[in-house]
């Protein structure tokens, strides 16, 4: 099997990649936003916790 | 002794959140491997289908897809259950941790499957039974997600969504046995049933690797938001406090 003809999924290559590359997009996106969320928490509880010792 | 120990640490938020923290790189590792096999087994090794060619191969999304929309809305409910009877709060955690994921799912299933329908059924969409129950799942999980987030206290929101979530549950049932309750297009289980699947082992072989790895990655991907939950819960005590001027 050559590569043209595995990219053609015996002529659903259109259903076949969209299904395969919905799929990969959301799943990537549900590891991102965790990931990034924890270092926005992080960074607002260091900044809030520094405000409050400056202004005791 | 060393089990109770296990646990009581578990339960402790600060050692979750470490315990939880070690264990995601090992699992997203392993989740990725299988996702490879799965992905070779699926698209290279295994034959076109003698009657729907290559269409076919969405199902290696679609199905274990769809077994993990169930599957996590089940763990969101049973989380929310043992959260208001023991007032356990990392049950909470999980449970709103978990609809994200589940949601995803869902969607997934939902498009997956309509993306595979034109092509096989000549159409996107139909209002049968398995599709609007599985549509009404997408609703409960979007439910769950919208009700925790209406609620400032969070422990009052935790309480609120575990009861939508079991109230939900009935939902479950129906899924599953929709294809067997109604005339519809979808077809019947191949994998579930209890004598010999009907699907040939160069196909249940990805099958199976995908709906492992899925299984995996909704673990990483609950911890991973478990954790964030957690340190916006556990915000003004000392440990998080340490742990966010540490970075």
């Amino acid at each position: 099997m050559n590569l043209n003809e595995f990219l053609h999924m015996g002529g659903y290559a259109f259903y076949v990649w969209t299904s395969y590359g919905i799929a990969l997009l959301v799943l990537v996106v549900n590891i991102i936003l965790p990931a990034r969320q924890r270092t926005k928490i992080l960074a607002n509880i260091a900044r809030k916790a520094r405000r409050a010792r400056s202004e005791s | 002794m060393i089990f109770s120990n296990f646990f009581h640490k578990m339960a402790s938020p600060k050692h979750f959140y470490r315990i939880a923290g070690r264990l995601i790189p090992w699992l997203a590792g392993a989740c990725l491997l299988l996702v490879l096999a799965g992905l070779y087994y699926g698209l290279l090794v295994a034959p076109p289908d003698y009657q729907q060619g290559d269409s076919y191969r969405i199902m290696f999304i679609h199905v274990p897809a769809a077994w993990m929309s169930l599957f996590i809305y089940v763990v969101m409910a049973g989380a929310g259950a043992i959260g208001l009877i023991w007032r356990i709060k990392l049950a909470e955690v999980i449970t709103i941790s978990s609809a994200p994921v589940g949601a995803s799912f869902t969607f997934l299933a939902l498009v997956t499957g309509s993306i595979w329908g034109k092509p096989m059924w000549g159409t996107w969409w139909v209002w049968d039974a398995r599709l609007t129950s599985e549509l009404i799942l997408l609703f409960l999980y979007l439910g769950v997600i919208a009700l925790h987030s209406a609620i400032e206290d969070r422990r009052m929101a935790a309480r609120a969504v575990a009861i939508l979530a079991l109230v939900g549950v009935i939902n479950i049932p129906i899924i599953h046995y929709s294809v067997e309750w109604w005339n519809t297009l979808h077809q019947g289980p191949t994998v579930t049933k209890f004598d010999k699947p009907s699907i040939h082992l160069s196909m249940l072989i990805p099958l199976l690797l995908m709906a492992v790895a899925f299984k995996l990655y909704y673990v990483f991907v609950v911890l991973m938001r478990a954790r964030c939950e957690v340190l916006e819960r556990e915000r003004n005590t000392g440990w998080v406090r340490e742990l966010a001027e540490e970075k």
